[in-house]
Formats: C-alpha cells, structure tokens, sequence
C-alpha cells in the first residue's frame, strides 16, 4: 500500500514540533503517492494527530515503553512498518529519531535516507535527498523495497487537516525485561534551553568575541542577551568550542551540528568551510564581522561590517524595540 | 577485554565536494583523507578502555585499499590489530553495518565502539545498525562512559543538552561524541609500531545497498547577500529588511 507511516516522537505528554513537521511531510508524500499518513506514537496519547496530517495514528503503550529504549522503539517501528506494509516509513532526525530509527531499519533490512531536507516522488517511487559532507552536495536516493528516512528538523512544514483520525492501540509485544538499554536518568542541561540543531532561530559567536573568561565576558552576555531577546539558541564554532568557551553541543559546522534555521546570525565568524557547510541550509543568513573580507559575507543575505562588540548589543536593542511594536 | 573499534576513512573537512561526471560520486581530484573525525573518539575511548582494563583493541575499516593509511594511524594511536574489510565503491549504511557485523560475529568483542557519525556520509547511522544486526545493545552519541563487572555506565547527549543515563550489559556497541575524551595524536613508537603491523585485507562481504544512489548534486546556490552597511548605525536598517523584505521576525 503507498502509505508513509511516520513515528511521532513525544516529550513530556505532547508531539514534538519536528515530529510535527514529520507528520506533515508524510501527508503531503502520502497524497502524492495515493495513499495516507499513519501516525505512530509510543508512550503518548495521540490526540490532535488527525489535525496534523495524520488518516490513522497508532498508539503503543504500557510498561515495556514507560522509558525510551532504542532497542524497545526499534522494535516496535520495525514490527508496524511490516503490519502496515507501508511504501516509506518516516520519523524526524531529532536525538531520539537519529538513535533509534537506523535500528528499526536494520531490523526491517533495510537502508536508511537520515536527515533528509525533501520528499518528493521520482519515476512513480518515492525518493529522498539528503545533505551529506555537510550540506557541500545533497544526495538523492531511492530504496528499493521500504524507504526509510529520517527528516531535518525546520526543513519541512507542519500540516493541518480538518479530520480527526481514529486512535487505535497497538500491541507492543514485549515486556520491560527484555530491554537491552533502557534510560535510567535524565540529567537536564540549562533549564529551558533551546538546541541549536532544532531551533528556529540562531545565534553563533566566533572567534571574534574571544575568551569569555576574560575579555570576551561582555561579548558572550551581550550574545546570550540578543537569542533571549529573539528567542534564539545560541551556536558556536569550532574554534570556539575546541579552546572549551561553549559546550560541544553548540558546535555548529561539519563536526558539529548541521542547523537548517529560518534564521542564523553568525557574530565573529570568520566562515571557514567546515562551519559554512553547517549552516548554509539556513533560510536567511545575516553575518555580523569586522574583516569585509571575511568568507561568511559570501553567503550571508545581510551583512553588516562593524566589531561585536558595537554591534550585537545595538541590534538587540533594535530587536526589542521591533518587536515591541 | 576485546576491544573493536570501527572507523571510516573520509575527505578531510575542509575538501571542496564536487560531482563527478558519472553524477553519482563526488570528483576524487585533489581530494585528501583522514580518520573521520568522531571515529577518533572511539579510537581514543578504545585505548583507554585497553590501559584501564587491560586487552587487546582491533581495529576494523571497510573502505577502498587506500584505507590502509587511516588504519595504520589507529595502530599508531595505541591500537593493536588491523583488519580492512576491501570494498572500493561508495556503500550506505546498511551494507556497511552488514559487512562490518558479519565480521564482527566471528571475533571476541566486548565491546564495539563507533564514530556517533561519519563527516562524509553522516548518517549517523551504522552502529545502531551493527548492533541490531549481533542483537546487542546499542547507545550513541555517548559523552561519557564507566565500564566495570561486565557493563558499561554510559551518558549520551539528547535533545537540549540534556544527558540520558544508560547502564547496558557488555558486550555492546557505543557510537562516540566529541566530549568523551581528547584523542592523542600517534607517538613515534606507535608510528614504528604501526610501519611494521599486518594489515589484514579481506573482501567486505557486503549485500546491497539499502538505498541506493540516484544522484549526488551540488546544494542549490545562495542568491548574492548585501552589505547593510557598517557599525551599529546599520542595526535599524537590518531589522527592517528582516522583516519586510526577508519576513523571518
């Protein structure tokens, strides 16, 4: 049948918003190829699913799932993607989605597109093109039984449809001791904080705004300033995070994380090709540098040439004063 | 303890990636390789996992012959074997973790360490692969990790910074982040020790790929930007355009 299912990751009792995404990705597919969305949901109640793209929305729950398990959650997308006998199977490539999706795959025996950017059909099948070497070239690819792929978050649009789909649970098949790796704990990061790879909007400091245990203090405040005022996460570059100013997580770049924001500010950034691989999915790009020559204005859509320290804190105050009125 | 570390030879980061005529590869001129970069993280946790509980660290690599080079920089990191499993041609993921597991299943392994992702391919993908394919447990982008009285004490990165807390029952296949540790660079007895190492090269017995390759192309340009203009006197003029003209606030 050329149904997509697609598994929506839930945290804390509702569906991500990549996931989201996912669902309306899968819809759109699932039009195109005559078929229709089905949502899978583990550990989650599956209501509003039907609003999001979703024809069916399954539901496993129960002990075996009341914490994630990469092997637990690979069993159960492996086991509904043949119960359904659906043409591709999709999730979003969030840190769950990336974990636990190419085990589903292997046990379905099949390949994996990860972190694709489009959907689209090609010769009546569906294919898949993903950014590899860090978005310096897109691959596009088919399967030849089951496409399996996992989505980029921010590089798909949510769907809404008028039906409500009809919940139905699903067996999970196995009992919590069976679970090779189960989480036993979750140790927060900074409360509330934003991941980079996720986020809408981005903020990354370079190089340029130097040590933040020394005279690049008031810099990294005024950076941390300007994401909460436009409600932003916050990047780095590598230079940045190997001289240990920013945790690793905020790395952008080919050994960092590849964002697809609608928005990136890269500040101090002088644009090596590892960190514009990284971010050039962004929808806009504004670079905010004081060497004109720098790489990053070659791909920026705005630039503005003027120190860190003049300028983050004015365009924070500009911000504000925007979106105050 | 058995140790198997698994790595992949890449085009360095700052290669320029371009498609070559047949449209399906990239346009190997001028291109240089090394260790991708994650996979010296597993390198690194693979030694030290060896000094702390003593053993033996074997080194697997499916790629083209050339991978001897990267393979012979493992052993003189601290490694002790070397095994290629020779496949010349671009394979995804599925037929990579079929061939490195089916080799696998024929050595002593406590443990099978990864690179969390490849800096070429990035998939991110292989390990879990691997371990499903040995029905063993699997947990990636691992930041930290304890092991004692056969299981590991692990810590992976999810989202928002946020660390989950695993405790898995060896053998299993940890994929490694930036974080878990500082990898060294060879020494000159590791160097000499590598010169004088077999590298054994078996064919990778690999089945199809799982998905397969219609075109690799390169991203679509970006339309020229502007300069706003200098200073903080431009900051005004900035947000405008971003949202008039760009609409993104």
């Amino acid at each position: 049948m050329p149904d997509v299912l697609v598994f929506v990751e839930y945290s804390e009792g509702k569906p991500v918003k990549a996931a989201l995404q996912a669902l309306g990705a899968g819809s759109r597919l699932a039009t195109e190829l005559g078929g229709s969305a089905i949502a899978l949901v583990i550990g989650g109640d599956g209501g509003e699913l039907g609003k999001s793209g979703a024809g069916r929305v399954l539901v496993a729950s129960g002990d075996a799932v009341k914490a994630y398990s990469p092997d637990g959650y690979a069993r159960i997308l492996a086991n509904q993607a043949a119960a359904t006998g659906a043409a591709v199977v999709l999730a979003s490539a969030t840190p769950m989605g990336k974990d636990f999706v190419a085990r589903a795959a292997a046990r379905a025996k099949c390949g994996l597109a990860a972190d694709c950017t489009e959907l689209k059909v090609e010769g009546g099948k569906p294919a898949a093109i993903r950014p590899v070497y860090a978005g310096k070239a897109l691959l596009a690819v088919q399967a030849p039984g089951q496409l399996w792929a996992t989505l980029r978050p921010n590089a798909f649009a949510e769907a809404t449809t008028a039906d409500a789909a009809k919940i139905e649970p699903v067996t999970v098949g196995f009992d919590a001791g069976s679970l090779m790796a189960v989480v036993r704990e979750i140790v927060e990061g900074v409360r509330g904080k934003l991941d980079v790879a996720e986020a809408e909007v981005v903020v990354s400091g370079g190089r340029g705004l130097k040590d933040p245990a020394g005279e690049g203090k008031q810099n990294w405040q005024n950076l941390e300033k300007l994401a909460e005022a436009i409600g932003a996460a916050v990047g780095a570059s590598r230079a940045v995070v190997d001289a240990g100013w920013r945790p690793h997580g905020d790395q952008v770049g080919q050994t960092g994380k590849t964002v697809s924001p609608k928005l990136y500010i890269a500040c101090g950034i002088s644009g090596a090709i590892q960190h514009l691989a990284g971010m050039s999915g962004s929808k806009v790009i504004v670079a905010i540098n004081k060497d004109e020559n720098a790489p990053i204005f070659k791909v920026a859509d705005y630039g503005i040439i003027g120190t860190v320290e003049e300028v983050v804190p004015a365009l924070t105050e500009a911000f504000s004063k925007s979106l105050r009125g | 303890m058995e140790i198997v570390v698994c790595i992949r030879r890449a085009p360095t980061t700052d290669a320029r990636i371009k498609p070559a005529a047949d449209g399906k590869n990239y346009e190997p001129a001028g291109i240089n390789y090394d260790i991708s970069e994650y996979d010296k993280f597993a390198i690194e946790a693979a030694i030290q996992l060896k000094e702390k509980h003593s053993g033996k660290v074997t080194v697997l690599c499916m790629g083209s012959k050339e991978a001897t080079k990267e393979v012979r920089t493992a052993i003189a990191m601290g490694c002790d074997a070397a095994e290629l499993l020779v496949d010349e041609t671009f394979r995804d993921s599925w037929a990579t973790a079929s061939a490195l597991a089916a080799r696998i299943k024929t050595l002593p392994h406590d443990i099978v360490l990864f690179g969390w992702n490849s800096v070429d391919n990035q998939s991110a993908s292989t390990g879990q692969m691997v371990a499903e394919l040995l029905g063993l447990p699997s947990v990636s982008v691992a930041v930290s990790m304890e092991v004692a009285d056969g299981a590991a004490q692990i810590e992976r990165l999810a989202a928002g910074g946020k660390r989950e807390k695993y405790h898995v029952k060896l053998p299993a296949v940890v994929t490694c982040q930036k974080g878990l540790n500082k990898y060294r660079s060879p020494n000159m007895k590791g160097i000499m020790a590598a010169k004088k190492t077999v590298v054994t090269e078996t064919p990778a017995n690999a089945p199809a790929d799982g998905v397969t390759v219609l075109r690799l192309q390169p991203p679509p340009p970006r339309a020229d930007g502007k300069i706003v203009g200098k200073g903080a006197d431009a900051v005004n003029e900035l947000v405008r355009l971003l949202r008039e003209e760009a609409k993104v606030i």
